[in-house]
């Protein structure tokens, strides 16, 4: 089975701005999106998302590198000339135009015949449950419908990827949460390319096929929501996926002594010195003493279904232990408890 | 607001609001429609044997507008030196609107374009030419494109002519006067409404796949129509009465209404025929007022 790759950016590097006032946003960045893949590019702000979409776009030509789409060479073709949509984050709809008319804009560009374009638009609208509104301007829509335009307007064309830049950060929790599986439903009906960018793991896990970690202009792990939240590479992506548990430790023959002393047997991967063992908090274990790390409980928070336990090991290093609450099994502040954790959800990570 | 004691009668509120304006708003209506009054009276009225008016009702004036009498036979035809003026003054009015629209869209559009803090200078320098008089100003045109003027000499002296181009006293020295006053009118309200104008539609268009002069057509111009409306029409009036510019660079025959107009009350001394020829300006102004909105009306979206 080949894999047909939809964009591909091959050492892709982004410099705005000359001298001093210079501004490296992308570093080195080589990436393969794949057919029909809802591709997210995660990372904190200022990392360079923008920029690689804008790139991916055209409304900025990369420094070095190349863009290819389905192959072709697109480093330097004008975003006109590109089959790629974009949804832009402030929705940029067109104020003068009735939501028809905006979802047809690109078709009309594209030269399509007027019972083409109503058709498709017909169809479009329909998919994004706008049927209704066809006559209306933008500016007598609400926020969430004003998004759907913008949805239909980016989809209308049949564009190859579709571009979505941190779409639904505008939208209230409700209403996004109601979007991201629209968008995700939208995704697979169309068989579309998707390439979301935010800054939302939570976010990215629910939604994506597959997921970049960004940083500072780098990109630093590629794989599926799984992949990045159980196998996180370093210590950034471990922290910026979820919550996690850092201990710092040395390694010490086929085990780690970490700084409570203690030796823990943890998979290696031929790391030697110092490492960071990074543990999620739900892979914690706690039970009464003896047994496994000794921990004394700083803080406990009842949320319902789960119990959160702050807990201090003997040199005093912090951990957060996620427990489902169960009758009969609680600790109290003070209460000295015993930490175990499965040797494989402990990952390894270099210093 | 009206005060505290306002709201202990506040249905009596409106009246004594519009009672207490009552002075002012006659005042007003008296200046603003009064000479306007006079004007149209006087139009109605016999020329004086001077100058002046003589209060005997009639349609002379009118009737000298559009027609004339052979002072030999009496026979009747239009008017053609009178039409022919009214005519200029359209036609060089609408080129000064179309020029300074030209010269404006990209001026404003460069200073919307600056950052924040270097657009408050280039609007300062857009209103520098309104601190001279503008008699002053004009003679300056003069001084740049009369035969011996900067222009010719320039010319002449890098051989690029052989001889001074005769630019003065023509309708193009007019139509360069006043696009050159009125330039500024066009580019404020131009820059108001480009300022208020989302960059980022640029972008979705180009993304949807229209060209540049797409873009320009169907997102730009639409959106920033109401600052090309207001531009025309600062533009368009005060061009179609404009006096000194055509007086000083039109020279004594290339007039337009506006001289001929002072023409009539001076040299001419027939005020009712001034008078006439006043009110069929202003008929004109208002004519292509109703005409702009009718039309721009109907390009509104529908629905
Ligand atoms: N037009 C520009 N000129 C100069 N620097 C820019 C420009 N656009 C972005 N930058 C800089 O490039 C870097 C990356 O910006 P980018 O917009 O790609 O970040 P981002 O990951 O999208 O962030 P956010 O999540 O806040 O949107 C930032 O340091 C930013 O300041
Ligand atoms: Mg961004």
């Amino acid at each position: 089975m080949s894999i047909k790759v939809a964009v591909a950016a091959r050492n892709v590097g982004k410099i705005y701005g000359a001298g001093a006032a210079a501004v490296n946003a992308l570093g080195d960045v080589s990436i393969d999106i794949q057919q029909g893949e809802f591709f997210t590019l995660l990372g904190p702000s200022g990392c360079g998302k923008t920029t690689l979409l804008r790139c991916i776009a055209g409304f900025e030509t990369p420094t070095s590198g190349t863009i290819l789409l389905s192959g072709r060479d697109i480093t330097h073709t004008p975003p006109s000339a590109r089959p790629v949509n974009t949804v832009f984050q402030s929705y940029a709809l067109f104020p003068h135009l009735t939501v028809a008319d905006n979802v047809g804009f690109g078709l009309k560009m594209q030269g399509k015949s007027r019972s083409e374009v109503a058709s498709t638009v017909a169809r479009v609208l329909d998919l994004v449950k706008l049927e209704a509104f066809a006559d209306r301007l933008p500016a007598q829509m609400s926020g969430g419908q004003q998004q759907r335009v913008a949805l239909a307007r980016a989809l209308a064309p049949a564009p190859e990827v579709l571009l979505l830049d941190e779409p639904l950060s505008a939208l209230d929790l409700k209403l996004r949460k109601e979007m991201q599986s629209e968008l995700k439903r939208l995704q697979t009906e169309t068989g579309i390319t998707f390439v979301f960018v935010t800054h939302d793991q939570e976010e990215a896990l629910t939604m994506s096929n597959r997921i970049a970690v960004m940083s500072a202009g780098e990109l630093l792990q590629v794989g599926t929501p799984r992949d990045i939240y159980d196998r996180p590479v370093n210590r950034f992506v471990a922290d910026f996926i979820g919550e996690t548990n850092f201990l710092v430790g040395e390694v010490d023959g086929t085990a780690v002594r970490i700084a409570s002393g203690e030796r823990l047997d943890v998979p290696l991967n031929g790391q030697t010195g110092r490492v960071t063992l990074a543990i999620r908090p739900e892979q914690i274990k706690i039970g009464t003493v003896p047994g496994g790390l000794a921990a004394t409980v700083t803080d406990a928070t009842y949320l319902g279904t789960d119990t959160h336990y702050a807990l201090a090991l003997s040199d005093g290093s912090a951990l957060v232990a996620r427990v489902q609450s169960r009758t009969g099994d609680d600790f109290a502040v003070g209460d000295t408890v015993g930490v175990t954790v499965d040797a494989s959800a402990v990952q390894v990570l270099k210093e | 607001m009206s005060g505290p004691a306002a709201s202990k009668r506040p249905r009596s509120n409106g009246a004594t609001g519009w009672l207490l304006s009552a002075p002012a708003l006659i005042l007003l209506a008296i200046a603003a429609t009064g000479p306007l009054f006079i004007v149209i009276l006087y139009s109605f009225l016999e020329k004086g044997d001077y100058s002046g008016v003589r209060w005997i009702l009639s349609g002379d004036a009118w009737f000298r507008v559009f027609f004339e009498k052979d002072i030999f036979d009496g026979t009747v035809s239009l008017a053609d030196a009178n039409l022919a003026i009214i005519w200029r003054s359209v036609k060089l009015s609408l080129a000064t609107t179309i020029i300074t629209f030209g010269l404006g869209l990209p001026t404003a559009w460069f200073i919307a374009t600056r950052p924040a803090t270097q657009r408050a200078f280039w609007l300062f320098l857009i209103t520098i030419p309104f601190w001279t008089n503008l008699l002053i100003r004009t003679f300056a045109i003069m001084e740049v494109i009369r035969n011996q003027g900067l222009l010719n000499t320039f010319l002449l002296h890098y051989g690029v002519i052989s001889e001074p181009i005769q630019i003065l006293y023509t309708d193009t020295a007019v139509l360069i006067g006043m696009a050159y006053v009125y330039l500024p009118l066009m580019v404020l309200p131009l820059f108001a409404a480009i300022d208020r104008f989302d960059f980022k539609l640029i972008e979705a268009g180009y993304d949807l796949y229209a060209t540049r002069i797409k873009v320009l057509r169907r997102v730009i111009l639409p959106i920033i129509r109401p600052g090309i409306v207001a531009g025309c029409i600062l533009v368009f009036i005060p061009s179609l009465g404009a006096y000194v510019t055509p007086r000083v660079l039109g020279g004594g025959k290339n007039m337009m209404i506006g001289n001929f107009i002072e023409l009539q009350f001076g040299q001419g001394q027939n005020w009712p025929l001034g008078a006439a020829l006043s009110t069929m300006l202003l008929i004109i102004v208002l004519g292509s007022l109703v005409v702009y909105m009718r039309v721009s009306a109907r390009e509104e979206p529908h629905g």
